[in-house]
């Protein structure tokens, strides 16, 4: 994040705006104070008069530039005819090797590519890359070490595939579960990888991830005979949240139940390309 | 986590719907929605909204932060309520067929600018 608040002025050209700092008070205002109109900050500027406020109306998301470049990825990649499926996780979920066992199974028949989101290194990008798939790796320190991927970022990272010879896009988001769920990049399903080696009761701790994904990804499920785990139990939590979400429960590692998630997937890149 | 971006964004938005007439004028307040199920964290965001707004004319701005909690709807049996856990399936009739009303709001709502005597 260093070198961010000095670049503010790149980003937005308040210069046309700019006042000397020192004609305004510093603010002595909390936050909180939930009353409007009658505001007793002392006077900055030339506001002595002891006239209030006027109020202009905005009414507009807070990301709908993201919305509106999402809506554009969108249309680009159904004119394309190239079905979109964005993966999250939570870091060690084992996104990438099921992302790897997947790709084996899809190709050559479905031309897949995938965009790879990491903060920093190379190292997802080179592992998927085995495939023969076509990767696009994201590394969003350059946009300040961001904690997803954005509809803009993709937009950058697809010029750099042939979206000619594409049936699918996979895009392999940040590890995290709560940021990349609130980001649309213009995907036409979400799925959420979720591994027996974190709590059962993850989807209850980051719901919007589970209401926003149309399947969940159980995975390694190999271990099971090693842990404490009520899967049962992680599958009630994602139900909970997102009643009649398909929960897949596969073994990237020994492919085991990954028939089914393929499946899935097949079928919805066919209900798209039917229309 | 994005709260940085989101303060930008909100300054960006607040700066542009400055009237014309009252560009040399002081915002004074910023009046944001936030559904509870967004991924943002208030104190946060208010933390970064200080510092992307020093020297611009949002500089000392109030982030005033209205919470909307989640409102749902049962497809089936029509219920309206208020969820307050992360249950997501219909507090009457048990159906899982729920659209949610309100919740992931995140929205400026309106901006107060200081009245200029001269």
């Amino acid at each position: 994040m260093t070198g961010r608040h000095e670049n503010m002025s790149e980003l937005f050209d308040f210069s046309f705006l700019h006042r000397p700092h020192h004609e305004r008070s510093h603010h002595d205002h909390p936050g909180s104070d939930p009353r409007r109109h009658h505001d007793p900050q002392p006077a900055g500027g030339n506001n002595t008069g002891g006239k209030g406020s006027r109020e202009i109306q905005v009414a507009r998301r807070v990301l709908d530039a993201n919305e509106e470049m999402a809506r554009r990825n969108r249309q680009i990649f159904s004119d394309h005819g190239i079905f979109v499926l964005n993966m999250m996780s939570s870091p060690g979920s084992g996104k990438t090797t099921t992302l790897e066992k997947t790709l084996v199974r899809l190709m050559p028949e479905i031309r897949t590519a995938v965009i790879v989101g990491d903060i920093c290194t190379t190292h997802d990008a080179d592992r998927l890359a085995g495939s023969g798939a076509p990767v696009v790796q994201v590394n969003t320190d350059a946009f300040g070490g961001d904690c997803h991927l954005s509809a803009q970022m993709i937009e950058k990272a697809a010029a750099g595939i042939h979206l000619n010879s594409l049936d699918l896009l996979i895009v392999e988001n940040i590890g995290n579960l709560v940021c990349p769920a609130e980001f649309d990049i213009g995907e036409d399903a979400r799925v959420v990888v979720l591994s027996v080696t974190e709590g059962e009761d993850k989807p209850a701790k980051y719901p919007l991830m589970f209401r926003e994904c149309d399947a969940a990804l159980l995975n390694k499920i190999d271990l099971l005979p090693y842990l404490d785990y009520d899967r049962q139990a992680a599958v009630d939590f994602i139900h909970q949240v997102h009643p009649g979400m398909p929960v897949f429960e596969i073994s990237a590692k020994t492919e085991e139940g990954l028939d089914a998630w393929i499946e899935w997937l097949t079928a919805a890149i066919r209900r798209k390309r039917s229309g | 986590m994005h709260e940085m971006g989101i303060a930008m964004q909100i300054a960006e938005i607040a700066v542009a719907s400055i009237p014309e007439e009252l560009q040399h004028s002081r915002v004074k307040r910023v009046n944001l929605k936030v559904g509870k199920l967004s991924a943002v964290v208030t104190d946060s965001l208010r933390f970064c909204f200080e510092v992307v707004t020093r020297e611009t004319p949002l500089e000392g701005a109030v982030l005033a932060v209205e919470e909307i909690p989640v409102t749902a709807r049962c497809k089936d049996c029509r219920h309206e309520w208020t969820i307050d856990s992360p249950v997501f399936s219909c507090s009457r009739c048990s159906s899982g067929a729920v659209e949610l009303l309100s919740g992931r709001e995140l929205d400026i709502e309106s901006i107060e600018i200081a009245e200029e005597d001269g």
